[in-house]
This record gives structure tokens, C-alpha cells and sequence, in this order.
């Protein structure tokens, strides 16, 4: 079979398993729905292996390959048709999606065990993965849109899954109305390109962008940036990150699958993807760089200061993405999914870890409660630790190569670039330390009444389940988290699922060793063939001379992380009081959410309690309603006194009336 | 005989008619007074059909009598009925629709 039969079958497999668990609700018995998921996304991974047979197959100049199922119109050069393209871009990300979402449906099954919205969870989780794969193998921009427009849909969703939490739906609706400010960008950008290019087709619109466009034309550049803001508000950058950390109210594997693994991702593939386009606007793209860049270092400060243990990996997340994003802006495309890949692997084993240290927590995610996990949880220990070097960048674990690898060709490419290669550096430092103080926080140090219960064989069960942001007692009924907590020790699914990726987590890197082996950046070259900024790559000296320095900021992050909370464990106190403001800055997140507040949220709820008073009220109710009821009310009443109920004065003005026609009729004639 | 003097009779019932419809009270005198206004109706149709020499008048004036059949028909009825309530029999008293 072609390699796009197998894409189509990659889109159909999560697609038939959503329809089959929305239908089969409440019939189908225990656990079924969640195995029913895993291995309709299990089935749609193998696809993509196949599919990724099928491409290697063929000779690497015939490695992209468009099919389309049918065309809804073609008018006026719009030729919107349901088409994929199969290259090695849309292969790579469409077999790190598919493989690692399957690990956490398998994951989910047991998570997810006592929630009464069991399969709900899994219907919703598999149009995730549909609309995530739809997104990166679209053929066209709006195939793109629409993958872009479901993807935000299921992550709001999966973000409101408990839906009777009032802050869980708070940040749902956040999460969305952030995302379809991206969506407007990606569609308003679309159209900004489009009119130049006249076509929606991708290999078509790259093929003719050099020579409609020039080379940093305005019309080029304000859609790339249009294209950019679509990207920052999927990847959470720096200004519309806001929501990502909110999004942290959802099911802990929906944070790994969504929220650090895949969706968040898409902003990264969207520009690695328009690469042709931003080479063209090189004003766009530095914009882009200068964004993650912020983000890696902002994220990563505020990420040393809070406390809750899903929010400092949703923090770390967003520095990743900025990473990626960087890099993608930069022309470090090869290293750039590089790092995608092995933070999919090892951000989502730090979620599957903490949603098992927040199990043994019975649901408590305040990192100040954790203490002395590490006799209690030894393989819920294990997996953290592996997943925490993986992302301080430790060698020879896998972020430390992809991170090196950007950071690398940054130093390499000079022009201003070697700034954000320092950034990233002192980024890698920011990293190591929270990543450390998370673990050295939770895992040592004397163990807290939760641990020591557990270390008898008793899983901590909360009395009154409780809202782990604002304290109040909810119950366990469907639209809350189930009553029973579940930790990888106890179950296997869990067990596997983290295994895995914490072996990936390892062995990810030796896809791509400098001077030894270049696997992913030989498998993308097709797709990128005919970048120059490609193939302006760093030698191979200059690339282990970054990867040495990225080791030892690493391990100076992770010693002083040692020094701070295991050695002396007063220290960080003290250095928060000599540090307040500082403190104060990190801890309220840099005020981005009181900045969005007053200059946006503030304006518009002004503006619409305005049109309430003024416009709805005043307006349109006085005037127009009231003024037209009053009208009609005053002729009625009028009207009414000549109905008397007498017959005979009716006979009367009937007699009257009809003379007085006939007299004018006679007149007239 | 010339068309006028039918057309004065017809007219003089008429106005008759109307005068009584206007002027009295009770229900049965109101229906008669009606009755004489159809038949002076009636009169002038037949007569301008008899001018003419056509029997459209002759048909309209035979279509009324059926009309002024079934009114008297549910005219009195409703009087039958107003006497077995023992309701007032006086179109003035009755103002209000009301069951």
C-alpha cells in the first residue's frame, strides 16, 4: 500500500475509537472504553510506522507525497479539498504523537479507574489524538485550521473534564479564548498569504512563495507574524502563555499527553512546517526567536518559585517550548524536533511520575506538603529522577543532546544569535534547579505522614475529597475526580506506560550523537532540502564543545540545587527574604495575568457593562422597545373607548359610515 | 311605470328599518326591523332586475331570503335562549361578551 493509505488509516483509527466509546456509552462494561482507546491509537502508531516503511522505501528526493480523499470546492484557485501530505516532517511528529499518546492511554486506564466519566475521558482523549494527527498531516491550510480549531476544542474539554470544579472550568475557557485568539492569527495569516500565492496547498504555496513574495516583503511578514501569534498561543509563549498553567486543572495524563507532549508542540511544527515561508521574512522569524527565547527564561525563574508540582512542570513545559521555538525560528530545525521528540518522552514521564506522587498524596499537589517519597514510591522515584537529568540535560540522556544541539547551532550561526545561545545556557541552569528542587523536595528529606503510611503498605485516602487550589470539600461524583487515587507501584498499566518512556528517556539521544550518527536530521533533510539555514550546520568539534558546557551548567544547576534543599535545607528561605522582590516578581509570574487583566479583560468588561447600560438599556429597551410599546399602548386605548358594547350605537356609526361612502361615491361620479 | 317610485318605497323601508334598529331596544323589534331592511334591499333588486330584463336581480333577491332566513333563525334562537336564562331582554343591558 502507498504511504498516504496508511495516513489515512493513522486519521481513521482514534476517529472510529472516539465514535465507538461516545456510542457505546454507559454500555460498555469496566474498563473496555479505555482499552478501546489505547488500541485504536495503538493501530493508528503502527500505521505510522508503516507509513514510515512505505516513505523509506523510496528514494529520498520522492519522499513527499500529497492525497486527497475529495475536494468540498474549487473556486477562484481556493481548491479546499480533504488532503494529506505525507513527508518525513509530518511522519516524524505524527509517530512521536501516535507512540507517545498511546502510552498514556495506557496510562489513563488505570488513572482514570474510579472517575465516574470514565469513558467520557477516553471519547474525548481520542478526538484529541484525531485532531492532532488531522493537524500535522494536513495538506493544505485549512485542513491545517481545522485540525488547529479542534485541537483547541479538545483541549478545552479535557482541561474542563471536571467540569464541576468552578476553577477547572475557569481555566477551560481561558485556555480556550487564548487559543482562538491563535486561531484568528493562523486564519488572518493564512489569508495574508494566500492572496499573494493564490493557493492553500502547502508544496504549491512554497513552491510559488519566492517569487510572488519579496525577500522580507510587508505582506510576507505581517502573516508570518499572524502565523506566529496562532503558534504562540498553542505553544504558550510569552504573552498569551497565560492559560497553560490553569490548564493544569485538568486529569494529570491529559497535562503529559496535551499540555507538555503534543498539542502544546503544534506551535513549534507549525513554523518548522511554513519554514520556506519565515526563511522568506527573516523579521518575522527573529520575532519569533526573540519570543521563545523570553519564554525560556521567564517561564524558567517563575518555575523556581511556585509551588504546586504540576504547575512547576507545566512552567518547565512552556521554557522547553521556548527552546523549540527558538530554534525552529533560527533554523536549528533538525535540533528543534529533536527536542520535541525527547521532551515528549520525558516531560510526559514527569506528569505520569507526579500524577502518582499526587495519588500517594491523595490528591494534594503543594509541593510544601511532599517530603520523603523515596523509600515509599521507589519506581515512581526512579522515573522522576530519569525524567528530571533527561531535562536538566545530564549526559547521555536525551534532552541533553537536543538541547545542545540548538544551542549549538545558536553560538554557531553568530549574527546576534550567540545572545540567545547564552540565554539558553543560563535557561539550562533555571532548568536543572527547578527540576531538582522538585525532586529533592518531594522525594527526600524526612518523609510526611503520607509517605511513612505508605511505606506501611497504606495508600493515603482522603476523608473529605478537597479542591487541591482553593481547599473546598467536593465530592466524588461524575464532574469531580473519582474517590480512590492510583500510584505506579500498584498498578502495571501505569507501570509500563512510565517504564517505557523512561527507557526512551535514556536511549532517545543516540538518534542523534554529533560526529557519531545524525538519524533525525538525515530523515528530515527531504522536508527541508531547500533551506540554507538547514544546512548551516556547526561542526562537529564546536557541536561537543556545547554539549560539554551544557553538562556542566547542568550539573552546577543540579549541585547547587543539592546545596540549597538537601544540604541546607534554610537556605532557599533565606535567600527568598534577601531576594523579596525578586520573589514577589517570580511568585506572582511576572504579573502577567494582572497585566492581561487590566489592559485587556479589564477594557472589555468595562465595555460590555457599558453597552449593558448605555447601548441595551438606555437604548435599545428605553427607546426603541419601551417607545414602540408605548405607541401602539396609547392608540390602543384610544381605540378602545369606541367599543361601548352598545349594538345599537355600532349600528349607528356603521349607518353613518356607509352614507358617508355613498354620498362620496355620488359626489365624485 | 317608471323605476323611481319603487326605488323611494324601497328607500323609505329602508330608512324604516334602520330608524327601528337605531331607536328600539329589545332584540325581537330589532329583528324585524332588520327583516325590513333586507326586503327593502330585496325590493330594489328585484326592481332594477325587472329594468334590465336579467334575472341576477331575481337570484340575489332569492340568496337574501335564504340569508335572512337563517338569521332570523340564529336571531331568535339567541332570543329563546336569553328568555331561559332569564336574562334581560334589552340589547342594552347585554354590553358585556361575556358567558
Amino acid at each position: 500500500m502507498a504511504a498516504t493509505t496508511f495516513g489515512w488509516l493513522v486519521l481513521l483509527c482514534p476517529l472510529v475509537g472516539m465514535t465507538v466509546i461516545a456510542l457505546g456509552y454507559n454500555r460498555l462494561p469496566g474498563r473496555s472504553p479505555g482499552w478501546i482507546a489505547t488500541a485504536a491509537i495503538g493501530l493508528s502508531f503502527c500505521f505510522a510506522i508503516a507509513m514510515l516503511v512505505a516513505v523509506l522505501n523510496r528514494g529520498s528526493s520522492h519522499r513527499e507525497l500529497t492525497s486527497s480523499l475529495w475536494s468540498y470546492a474549487t473556486t477562484v484557485g481556493v481548491g479546499a479539498k480533504l488532503e494529506i501530505l505525507v513527508d518525513p516532517l509530518s511522519i516524524f511528529m505524527a509517530l512521536v504523537v501516535s507512540g507517545v499518546s498511546t502510552l498514556i492511554h495506557l496510562y489513563s486506564i488505570s488513572y482514570m479507574t474510579s472517575d465516574r466519566g470514565y469513558s467520557r475521558y477516553f471519547a474525548y482523549l481520542n478526538f484529541f489524538v484525531f485532531s492532532m494527527l488531522l493537524l500535522l498531516l494536513a495538506g493544505n491550510f485549512l485542513l491545517l485550521i481545522v485540525g488547529w480549531a479542534f485541537v483547541g476544542a479538545a483541549s478545552y474539554l479535557l482541561i474542563s473534564f471536571w467540569y464541576r470544579r468552578t476553577t477547572a472550568t475557569r481555566a477551560g475557557i481561558k485556555a480556550f479564548v487564548i487559543n482562538v485568539v491563535g486561531d484568528v492569527g493562523l486564519v488572518l495569516g493564512t489569508f495574508f498569504i494566500f492572496t499573494h500565492t493564490g493557493t492553500l496547498d502547502f508544496l504549491q504555496t512554497f513552491a510559488a512563495a519566492p517569487h510572488v513574495f519579496h525577500h522580507d516583503s510587508t505582506d510576507l511578514v505581517v502573516g508570518c507574524l499572524l502565523l506566529l501569534v496562532g503558534a504562540f498561543a498553542k505553544s504558550a509563549q510569552v504573552p498569551l502563555h497565560t492559560w497553560l498553567p490553569d490548564a493544569m486543572e485538568g486529569p494529570t495524563p491529559v497535562s503529559a499527553l496535551i499540555h507538555a507532549a503534543t498539542m502544546v508542540t503544534a506551535g513549534v511544527y507549525l513554523i518548522a512546517r511554513m519554514h520556506p515561508l519565515f526563511e522568506l521574512a527573516p523579521t518575522a522569524a527573529d520575532v519569533g526567536a526573540v519570543g521563545g527565547c523570553l519564554t525560556l527564561l521567564i517561564a524558567g525563574t517563575i518555575g523556581l518559585a511556585v509551588t504546586d508540582i504540576k504547575r512547576v512542570i507545566a512552567y518547565s513545559t512552556m521554557s522547553q517550548i521556548g527552546y523549540m521555538i527558538m530554534g525552529v525560528s533560527a533554523g536549528a530545525y533538525s535540533g528543534a524536533l529533536f527536542l520535541l521528540m525527547a521532551h515528549a518522552f520525558f516531560k510526559a514521564l514527569l506528569f505520569m511520575a507526579a500524577g502518582s506522587l499526587i495519588g500517594a498524596m491523595a490528591g494534594d499537589q503543594s509541593l510544601d506538603r511532599m517530603s520523603g517519597f523515596r523509600r515509599a514510591m521507589p519506581f515512581t522515584f526512579g522515573c522522576f529522577v530519569v525524567g528530571g537529568i533527561a531535562l536538566a540535560g545530564l549526559p547521555p540522556f536525551s534532552g541533553w543532546f537536543s538541547k545542545d544541539d540548538i544551542l549549538a547551532y545558536l553560538n554557531h550561526r553568530g549574527g546576534g544569535f550567540e545572545i540567545m545561545g547564552i540565554a539558553g545556557y543560563l535557561g539550562a541552569l533555571l532548568t536543572a534547579l527547578y527540576t531538582f528542587r522538585m525532586i529533592f523536595r518531594a522525594f527526600f528529606g524526612d518523609p510526611c505522614p503520607e509517605a511513612k503510611e505508605l511505606e506501611e503498605g497504606h495508600l493515603a485516602h482522603a476523608e473529605v475529597p478537597t479542591n487541591p487550589q482553593t481547599g473546598e470539600s467536593e465530592d466524588t461524583d461524575v464532574g469531580f475526580p473519582g474517590p480512590e487515587h492510583h500510584i505506579a507501584e500498584r498498578e502495571w498499566p501505569m507501570k509500563i506506560a512510565m517504564g517505557t518512556l523512561a527507557l526512551l528517556a535514556v536511549v532517545g539521544g543516540a538518534l542523534q550523537v554529533p560526529g557519531v550518527d545524525d538519524a533525525i536530521r538525515r530523515f528530515l533533510a527531504p522536508t527541508f532540502a531547500g533551506s540554507p539555514l538547514a544546512a548551516r550546520e556547526p561542526s562537529t568539534g564546536a557541536d561537543w564543545i556545547g554539549l560539554v558546557i551544557g553538562a556542566a551548567i547542568a550539573a552546577v544547576g543540579i549541585a547547587i540545587a543539592y546545596r540549597v534543599w538537601v544540604l541546607a535545607p534554610g537556605t532557599a528561605t533565606r535567600v527568598r527574604e534577601r531576594l523579596a522582590p525578586l520573589y514577589q516578581l517570580f511568585v506572582h509570574k511576572w504579573y502577567f495575568d494582572e497585566l492581561i487583566d487590566f489592559t485587556i479583560v479589564r477594557p472589555a468588561a468595562w465595555f460590555g457593562q457599558m453597552a449593558n447600560t448605555v447601548l441595551d438599556r438606555t437604548l435599545v429597551t428605553s427607546i426603541v422597545t419601551d417607545g414602540t410599546v408605548g405607541v401602539v399602548r396609547a392608540g390602543s386605548a384610544a381605540v378602545r373607548r369606541a367599543q361601548t358594547g352598545f349594538v345599537r350605537y355600532y349600528v349607528a356609526l356603521m349607518l353613518l359610515g356607509i352614507s358617508a361612502v355613498v354620498i362620496y361615491f355620488l359626489i365624485s361620479s | 311605470m317608471a323605476i323611481g317610485w319603487y326605488l323611494v318605497v324601497s328607500a323609505l323601508i329602508f330608512a324604516i328599518g334602520a330608524a327601528g334598529v337605531l331607536v328600539r331596544r329589545s332584540p325581537l323589534v330589532i329583528l324585524l326591523c332588520l327583516e325590513l331592511m333586507l326586503n327593502a334591499a330585496n325590493l330594489a333588486l328585484v326592481a332594477f332586475s325587472r329594468m334590465w330584463g336579467g334575472e341576477d336581480g331575481q337570484v340575489f333577491a332569492l340568496i337574501v331570503l335564504v340569508v335572512a332566513a337563517c338569521e332570523v333563525t340564529v336571531g331568535l334562537g339567541l332570543i329563546v335562549a336569553m328568555y331561559r336564562r332569564q336574562l334581560p331582554i334589552d340589547v342594552d343591558d347585554l354590553r358585556e361578551l361575556q358567558g
